[in-house]
């Protein structure tokens, strides 16, 4: 747990009459959970198009894995689940196998094809996440919370190191809400895979990541959960910009 | 019929053709149809005809000897490319693409065939099928087609398949998406192009979408959507052209006819089987 395998140095990015991202210096290591919040608008999102290249910094560096970013093409090592995959369009023919096989497509390549090999890791994937079962089902015929772990299962077919969640858990049950943290928490210690997470949901999060990043505009705060309970509600009124309830969960 | 097929050449190039476009057309329909570009591959048939308008006159005009297939198809690929243009200008109002080069279709068909001084039994064939007009040249050129699309989506399958399903996520992992949805749409270009003389211009969208439409009601997955789209796309020409045959109706009307038909028993089977299962369920 040492090794930073994205650094962000004096990042700056605008959108046409925006300031989006103010001198952002961030750093993951290795075997992380991070828990990124902060307020709508706040650059989260951005933050995230950033790492996964979709973006490029108006000013400032980004290395993944000690690369700079343009000059990296190991893509497969970074998994994504985006806010989007809950609003795909669920009538989509495609089965739960085929959804994942397209967490393999770019690492398989252009003009080669799917072996068995393969499709034993595809279907490795969806048992890791609970959902052998329905592996031959529709993806629209699953609930919002399964689906959501079909995602998972795409991004962690291709064996990434490091995996970005953008608020995965939007419009996912709380009872499925737990279940998905104990999936992703089982994945941090267990298959040491790093994770970055998007989200609003500051109580859960505290119980955990092992990093808490405030994010709005500039970056307020970088630390582990214990150091971010114990900052004052002002202090998180001040970074949100309005007074702010906070959710706690005790368990 | 079966007399008349093995005497005529005509008969055994209208049915050669006819198999090759109702696999082709529900292929390429599929990933046109879930990536919902259905009425992309209408305003690109309308294009087709201006371009055949265009064929039409140059013959008759100047006489010049190009096949009327040949300019449709050189207009449609050419539009194809302008649909893609117009799609990144109105990146929010991606469907005005369709409206603006359909009528740009339309509106150089009316120029092309009025100069051309007017209608004439050819132009109706290319505006609803024949079962005659197939000659031996274009059966030669549409098979050419079929081997350059069956070829492209067989080496192209999966990454065509996972930017129909999330192109943003296709991005972020490297597909080139660009690339690929430019070989796509002029591929979508060549079938309409090869599927007109069968089922002509006005229809020629519907063979690539209803049996798509049928078997997305029953199907599982995204390969048996593809397998039944062709089997349904199958039985609807080869019976579309043999009643057409028969009746001496253009084959385009009755393919069509066919099609709805399959595709109305679909939605009445999965109806039936929703019905029952639900009855199953609350036992």
């Amino acid at each position: 747990m040492s090794k930073p395998i994205v650094s962000m140095k004096q990042v700056n990015y605008a959108y046409e009459n925006k300031h989006a991202l103010k001198n952002i210096n961030f750093e993951i290591k290795q075997g992380s959970f991070i828990g990124l919040v902060g307020p709508n608008g706040g650059g989260k999102t951005t933050l995230v198009k950033l790492l996964l290249g979709i973006l490029k910094p108006h000013q400032g560096s980004i290395d993944l894995f000690g690369t700079p970013i343009h000059k990296f093409k190991d893509w497969n090592k970074i998994g994504f689940v985006s806010q989007k995959a809950n609003s795909f369009n669920r009538g989509f023919p495609a089965t739960v196998h085929e959804v994942v096989s397209m967490g393999l497509t770019a690492k398989v390549g252009y003009f080669k094809f799917f072996t068995k090999e393969h499709k034993q890791k595809i279907a490795d994937a969806v048992e890791h996440v609970g959902m052998s079962e329905y592996l031959h089902e529709n993806i629209g015929d699953l609930s919002g919370g399964q689906q959501q772990r079909i995602f998972i299962a795409r991004s962690l077919v291709s064996d990434p190191e490091l995996l970005i969640l953008d608020e995965p858990t939007v419009g996912v049950d709380a009872e499925n809400v737990q279940k998905f943290y104990e999936l992703l928490h089982h994945l941090n210690k267990h298959k040491n895979i790093t994770l970055l997470l998007v989200t609003h949901d500051i109580g859960t999060m505290t119980r955990n990541a092992t990093d808490i990043v405030c994010l709005n505009k500039t970056l307020h705060f970088h630390g582990n959960p214990l150091e971010f309970s114990n900052l004052s509600e002002n202090d998180l009124s001040e970074f949100y910009g309005h007074p702010l309830n906070l959710v706690t969960h005790n368990h | 019929m079966l007399a008349n097929f093995f005497e005529y050449e005509f008969l055994q190039n209208t049915f050669y053709t006819g198999l090759l476009i109702g696999l082709i057309a529900p292929l390429l329909g599929t990933f046109i149809v879930v990536r919902r570009l259905s009425l992309i591959a209408d305003a690109l048939s309308h294009v087709t005809l201006a371009g055949i308008a265009f064929g039409l006159l140059l013959e008759k005009k100047y006489a010049v000897g190009i096949t009327p297939f040949y300019t449709g198809m050189a207009f449609s690929v050419i539009a194809s490319v302008f649909v893609e243009q117009l799609r990144r200008v109105y990146k929010a109002y991606q469907e005005l693409a369709i409206p603006i080069i359909l009528s740009g279709g339309v509106g150089l068909s009316v120029i092309f065939i009025s100069l051309a001084n007017g209608f004439n039994t050819d132009l109706y064939n290319y505006l609803f099928g024949s079962v005659s007009a197939v000659s031996r040249a274009d059966m030669w050129m549409i098979i050419g087609i079929s081997v350059i699309v069956l070829t492209t989506l067989f080496l192209f399958y999966k990454e065509l398949f996972m930017l129909s399903f999330d192109e943003e996520h296709a991005v972020v992992s490297g597909i080139h998406s660009k690339r690929i949805h430019f070989l796509f749409i002029v591929l979508t270009a060549l079938v309409i192009a090869a599927s007109i003389r069968i089922v002509g211009v006005l229809l020629v969208s519907a063979l690539m979408t209803l049996p798509v439409a049928a078997s997305i009601r029953i199907a599982k997955g995204f390969k048996q959507t593809i397998l039944l789209s062709i089997i349904f796309g199958e039985t609807s020409v080869i019976l579309g052209l043999i009643s057409g045959y028969y009746f001496e109706i253009p084959p385009g009307g009755t393919i069509v006819v066919i099609s709805i038909i399959i595709l109305l028993i679909c939605i009445s089977v999965k109806r039936l089987w929703f019905t029952l299962s639900r009855k199953k369920a609350i036992q």
